[in-house]
């Protein structure tokens, strides 16, 4: 008998992981899937998509360790769309899992019990609900003890799985089903969404790096550099989420592509801390162009226009890249 | 001598244990610091990480487990509640990891002493549960509960307990086994059910959709657990022929002609032996039944060992707040349909470390044999001394609550 929920898949012996070189168009990204069509999640899924890429950079040989989130319903009993192995943990814990079991691959081949060939790259995946609150402490060991572990976190910046309601990554002024614009909080979301790449990156974690599933070329590449490194490799997917930022599923590639245009959501990467932006747009758009598409953010223009919270918004990503002092 | 924290320690390094995530808490790192120890001077070749929390630590030694390795943790108290969640994960998991509880009281108030309210919180869990009186027991347990815990017809995580301080340090003659005997009794662990490898990609731990997977799954883990009853006494009879020493399911002490029997588990289990001597000198036919495995529940042994018995007291280290004492209740379920059932008392005793003293157990004797004249088992007694309710009232009139 197979532990609760087990399913397993013929691999046969000696699947190959793909090599794979710096690519320079979205005409190079492998053609190979390794996830399958025919998921539960919603029509337009930004996170899904982001995941399909990323699984092509990351090969077969690999074991996913999810945490309690919308992609915990892929691997519904007895169907699983991975050509790869698989655990759920709970919310709170998947890079602990992922400790276990790089810990016991090591082991396990070390003592000879294991044949090298079959290691295995060890995946975590969560929600925002789960990378910015409730896994923060998990995630930090891991990095501390440098794990050599990849960290995907798809983040739709909110409480995906359970309807949509605030996490720590939802933006100042989001709609959500526990931030409701009302008579006394027109504007929503009170608080700034959490800064979670700083957060990580005060550890200085070998390989570091913020994507979109918009970006397929860039997404790729980054993986392509993290796999030189030995250690924690972390991943942020801003991941448009039709049901919850009220967008049409036709819409979400666009609006991913929006999110970085406007410079709302910056793509970069660190390596052991050292930070370097790798897709600056032109020319910034205003981010109203971003805001006023979504169900989340209509409060902010109708019935009145929230012109206060809307000049915050602005200032606030102006002061990022002025920061960086990449805003032309 | 060894402590019963050091014969823990001493347990799984005799198991030869592949990995130990950990996480200290009073009284039980003594057990993590001395395997730490070992592992640092290279006589024990395990991985050892210190991770966040219980709750990771439960998840790495599950996933772990997973994976294909031996793995070992231990907790307490505040401990065990923190990872409750991944008690029942790692159970649903069916992978076999051996956990110490080192007993303590839970907060609030918060304690250092022990009872069981924090390893029985996790009865229902899935998690196998055996229950120490002895520094040896404890050694010898550990080897046991691989044993049983990767047998394929069980397949479930299992808990050692033994109560903090009484028995996590205090020293006792303790018989250290050959690691070559060891081996002959615990095979190396190779599972063929929990594995990642690249070969043969697996999913564990689906989600499923509706009742009916769910319960199955559930279904699958009950029959499990008592299937675990005969194995139980397959590896009790193998330990026995190995090392000499025999662990029963349930233990008896002036058992076969006593008439007023008290039951208990764990270290105050020695208390109440003496306490039963004592009365015998007193010309009381009294005895004593220590419940050593707890989950799976030995129902058939409980049964033969207390039935026909005049009366019954239970002894609970724990209180189930609003109830009473869970074993009792636990008993009483098992005696309900028997026709010849005892008369079954219960009583409150032993919590957060406080003592039971020779007049408390004389009291619970005397009311065994005025329940069987009055024929009336009373509720639940909450033992306490006029001593100890005096030195209370002193302590709430220096805290201005006199
Ligand atoms: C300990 C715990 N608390 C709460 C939940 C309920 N829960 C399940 S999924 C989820 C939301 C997770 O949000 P996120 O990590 O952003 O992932 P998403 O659902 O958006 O994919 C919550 C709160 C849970 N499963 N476990
Ligand atoms: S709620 Fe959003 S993140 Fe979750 S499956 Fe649907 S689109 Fe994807």
């Amino acid at each position: 008998m197979a532990g609760n929920g087990a399913i397993k898949r013929d691999g046969g012996k000696g699947v190959k992981d793909m090599v794979m070189e710096r690519i320079k168009s979205i005409k190079d990204i492998p053609p190979e899937e390794n996830m399958l069509p025919g998921t539960p999640t919603c029509a337009g899924c930004g996170g899904l998509l982001a995941l399909r890429h990323c699984m092509k950079a990351l090969g077969r040989k690999i074991v996913i360790v999810n945490a309690a989130g919308c992609f915990t319903l892929l691997t519904i009993y007895p169907y699983t769309p991975f050509k790869n192995s698989w655990l759920y943990t709970a919310m709170a814990c998947a890079p602990a899992g992922a400790q276990g079991i790089r810990d016991a691959l090591d082991i396990l081949i070390k003592k000879g019990r294991l044949d090298p060939d079959e290691n295995l790259k060890v995946v975590v995946l969560t929600g925002d609900g789960s990378a910015y609150d409730m896994s923060l402490s998990s995630t930090s060991g891991a990095i501390n003890r440098n794990l050599d572990f990849y960290y995907i976190c798809y983040d739709n910046e909110a409480y995906g799985n359970t309807g949509v309601q605030w996490s720590g990554a939802t933006p100042f002024a989001s709609k959500t089903g526990t931030t409701p614009p009302g008579m006394l909080s027109p504007i929503g979301a009170e608080l700034a969404k959490k800064d979670l790449f700083a957060i990580w990156n005060s550890h200085k974690p070998p390989y570091l790096a913020t994507i979109s599933p918009a970006h397929p070329v860039d997404l790729i590449n980054k993986f392509k550099k993290a796999e030189q490194y030995k250690g924690p490799k972390l991943f942020i997917a801003l991941s448009p989420c039709p049901p919850g930022w009220g967008i049409d599923p036709s819409y979400t590639v666009k609006l991913a592509k929006l999110a970085v245009d406007t410079g709302v959501w910056a793509l970069k990467e660190a390596v052991f801390g050292n930070l370097k932006h790798t897709v600056v747009p032109k020319r910034f758009k205003p981010v109203e162009e971003y805001l006023k598409v979504q169900g989340r953010f209509a409060h902010l223009f109708k019935p009145v226009r929230q012109e206060g919270a809307l000049n915050k918004i602005q200032e606030g990503v102006d002061e990022y890249w002025n920061r960086h002092k990449l805003l032309l | 001598m060894l402590t019963g924290n050091a014969a823990a320690a001493w347990g799984v390094r005799l198991a030869e244990v592949d990995y130990i995530p950990v996480y200290p808490i009073t009284p039980q790192t003594e057990i993590i610091e001395t395997l730490a120890g070992w592992i640092s001077n290279g006589v024990m070749d395990s991985r050892f990480v210190t991770m966040d929390s219980e709750h990771s630590m439960l998840t790495a030694a599950g996933s772990a487990s997973a994976t294909g390795a031996r793995a070992f943790t231990a907790t307490s108290s505040q401990g065990l509640l923190y990872g409750f969640e991944m008690l029942y994960a790692v159970a649903g998991w069916r992978v076999p990891l051996v956990m110490v509880n080192v007993s303590r009281g839970l907060s609030s108030p918060i304690t250092l002493e022990p009872d069981h309210n924090d390893v029985l919180a996790a009865r229902d869990t899935g998690f196998l549960q055996i229950h120490c009186e002895t520094c040896q027991e404890v050694l010898d347990s550990i080897l046991m509960a691989y044993r049983l815990a990767e047998d394929e017809r069980v397949l479930l995580p299992i808990f050692v307990n033994l109560d903090g301080f009484y028995l996590s340090f205090t020293r006792e003659p303790v018989a250290v086994p050959d690691v070559e005997q060891v081996r002959n009794f615990l095979p190396l662990y190779q599972p063929k059910h929990a594995f990642f490898k690249a070969s043969q990609p697996m999913a564990q731990s689906a989600a499923v959709l509706g009742g009916s997977s769910y319960s199955y799954f559930k279904y699958q883990m009950h029959m499990a657990s008592q299937n675990a009853l005969a194995v139980y006494k397959e590896v009790c009879d193998e330990f026995e022929t190995g090392f000499g020493r025999n662990y029963d399911t349930v233990e008896g002490y002036m058992l076969d002609d006593a008439d007023y029997v008290l039951v208990m588990t764990n270290s105050f289990s020695t208390l109440g032996k003496a306490a039963v001597k004592a009365a015998r000198e007193r010309g009381i036919k009294a005895g004593l039944l220590r419940l050593r495995l707890l989950r799976p529940f030995p129902v058939a042994d409980l049964k033969a060992a207390i039935g026909g018995k005049k009366a019954v007291a239970v002894i609970d280290q724990n209180i189930s707040i609003g109830k009473g004492g869970i074993l009792h209740s636990e008993i009483a379920s098992c005696l309900y349909n028997e026709k010849h059932r005892p008369l079954l008392l219960s009583f409150i005793a032993g919590l957060g470390g406080k003592n039971i003293s020779p007049d408390e157990f004389e009291f619970i004797i005397t009311k065994m044999i005025e329940g069987e004249d009055t024929e009336d088992a009373g509720t639940a007694q909450l033992i306490y001394t006029d001593k100890e309710w005096q030195e209370m009232g002193r302590l709430k009139g220096m805290a201005g609550k006199g």
